[in-house]
């Protein structure tokens, strides 16, 4: 059984004459991880702020679970949690004071209160920090501290808002984790620029570009844009091109630069243990094989570039 | 959730020196005139001889203190609403109280009670201070409750104008400016218009309608007064706030 958590139609919001975002729509389900993923100034941040209420929309509408966050903003607003771009902490406060605030401003019972800080502070790896004062400690801590008090309340939907930014590769896998676990119960919904990120924790992935969602789908959709139909191989002795094509499933033949040897195949066929065989009993001299992945980067700009061009066409 | 608002701003100029120093310094500066009030009130009435000279003491020593009161409070408010709403603008963590199930009016009446709390700490310390006099003379409780109300009004007045000007800019200082200077004229317009009793612009006068509190006479328009003007900035706020969201 799927529920709809978020429903975002049509949302457009302008800035001065400029759309920002235009016409971004998607639905996400219960349990569901979605990424957003876009270069600088796509609009990221813009949507995730409309989909908190934080901005109203110039046109469109948000539904959490059903409610919807212009008409009755409180109800809907207690349905998510949100760790904005900059982790709003207030640094005069200790870890458990914060939390212990977070908790009581979005309803969290009174008798639940410390025990939801101790369950955050322990999902977030604070345990120890909690009579520290924010202000001093490390920016990777203070990101831990705004997810903890996104998740404190435990929300449907969690918002994260480039949630790694700042942390080091041990804490990035932690809360890469975390994030994949809170994908369990909750929707995740996080944007962020590191595309290997998405392929980790993300099921669904959405890149936005200028505003305007250019990919929508879920991430094995991404991976096989990603992996292409291509091998990559090494041969000390090449052979002519013509004795490549001969094996079965090859399509063509690129010569790189740096010697390897690009084969393309058929849809569905694999012709790896071919080629390997065939370079035995030629004395090809193969010394590498792999699959030939056009990197996720590729793929990203490829989809942001295509837009391009076609607006430039459409003007 | 008003409360708990208030409780957080509460908490928060608590967990920094500068709640403590201000009510510190504000409780010397009370302390200070409520003595000198004293003093002099010995010293003036040794001289009056005729009974219609003579002034009770609660009069005497609480126009001195409740008078100096008002003229601090200008200095005070400003001082601690400036950071209210700009400093939480340029730290970002607006969003924080934005994204929690809370309307913008509770988030700032959260906010302005959170102060006039703090400042009612204030006020009732120093009624606790004036009181003391009971212990060697009959002193006029009237008198003093009705400078409570008054002076509470008008420190509540103050904090929803400083409230609303820290919504204005992410500047604390530039608030706390503004703020000052605006009270300032609020509270000195009548002198200006000293030449005209009946004029509209002097009736705005802050220190009009705490004078009758101050005098001991309470009365209901100077009541109706504070509360619009309260009213007034409130809303203003909140629509301030709400400008944010619709505009960005």
């Amino acid at each position: 059984m799927t529920t709809i958590t978020v429903e975002a139609s049509e949302l457009t919001r302008i800035y001065g004459g400029r759309e920002a975002v235009s016409n971004v729509s998607f639905t996400l389900s219960k349990g569901e991880v979605l990424g957003f993923l876009g270069p600088n100034g796509a609009g990221k941040s813009t949507t995730m702020k409309m989909l908190t209420g934080n901005l109203a929309p110039s046109k469109g509408r948000v539904k959490i679970c059903g409610i919807d966050i212009i008409e009755n903003p409180k109800e809907a607003k207690a349905l998510i949690g949100y760790l904005p771009e900059q982790p709003p902490l207030y640094r005069e406060f200790t870890v458990d004071e914060f939390l212990t605030i977070a908790a009581r401003l979005h309803r969290v019972n009174n008798q639940h209160i410390k025990k939801a800080v101790q369950v955050a502070k322990e999902r977030c790896g604070l345990t120890e920090m909690g009579k520290r004062l924010i202000e001093n400690l490390s920016k990777g801590y203070q990101q831990r501290v705004g997810i903890a008090q996104a998740i404190i309340h435990n929300p449907m939907v969690v918002i994260l808002d480039e949630p790694t930014v700042g942390l080091d590769p041990i804490q990035i896998r932690d809360i890469r984790a975390l994030i994949k676990e809170l994908g369990g119960e909750h929707s995740v919904i996080l944007s962020t620029h590191i595309l290997p990120e998405v392929e980790m924790v993300c099921d669904h992935v959405q890149i936005i570009h200028k505003g305007q969602l250019v990919f929508n789908g879920a991430i094995d959709v991404l991976k096989q844009q990603r992996h292409g139909n291509k091998l990559l191989i090494g041969l000390n002795n090449p052979p002519e091109n013509d004795a490549l094509l001969k094996i079965a499933g090859v399509t063509g033949i690129d010569t790189l630069p740096s010697g390897l040897i690009s084969v393309r195949y058929a849809e569905g066929q694999l012709p790896a243990e071919a080629i390997v065989q065939a370079a035995v009993k030629s004395g090809w001299g193969l010394y590498q094989i792999n699959p030939d992945q056009t990197s996720l980067e590729e793929v990203f700009v490829q989809l942001t570039f295509q837009e391009q061009g076609l607006q430039e066409q459409a003007a | 959730m008003i409360i708990n608002i208030a409780r957080k701003e509460l908490k928060s100029l608590f967990s920094s020196p500068m709640g403590w120093v201000v009510l510190a310094l504000l409780q010397f500066v009370f302390a200070t005139f409520f003595v000198i009030g004293i003093d002099q009130y010995f010293q003036t009435m040794s001289g009056a001889m005729r009974p219609e000279e003579r002034q009770g003491v609660t009069e005497f020593v609480g126009y001195s203190v409740f008078g100096i009161a008002s003229f601090i409070m200008l200095f005070a408010v400003p001082l601690l609403s400036m950071r209210l709403i700009s400093e939480e603008r340029r730290q970002q963590t607006l969003t924080f109280l934005v994204s929690a199930p809370l309307t913008l009016t509770e988030i700032v009446l959260g906010k302005f009670f959170g102060l006039v709390t703090f400042l009612t700490i204030t006020i009732l310390l120093m009624a606790a201070m004036v009181s003391s006099l009971n212990l060697w003379a009959d002193i006029d409780f009237g008198f003093i409750f009705s400078n409570v109300i008054g002076l509470w009004l008008l420190v509540a007045s103050f904090s929803a104008l400083g409230v609303y000007v820290s919504s204005t800019t992410q500047q604390p200082v530039v608030a706390g400016i503004i703020t000052f200077v605006a009270l300032f004229a609020l509270l000195i317009l009548d002198h200006f218009f000293a030449g005209d009793p009946s004029s509209t612009m002097a009736y705005l006068s802050l220190m009009r309608h705490f004078e009758p509190f101050s005098r001991g006479v309470l009365d209901t328009k100077d009541f109706l007064y504070f509360l619009l003007f309260i009213t007034t900035f409130l809303t203003l706020t909140v629509r301030r706030l709400d400008a944010d969201r619709l505009r960005g």
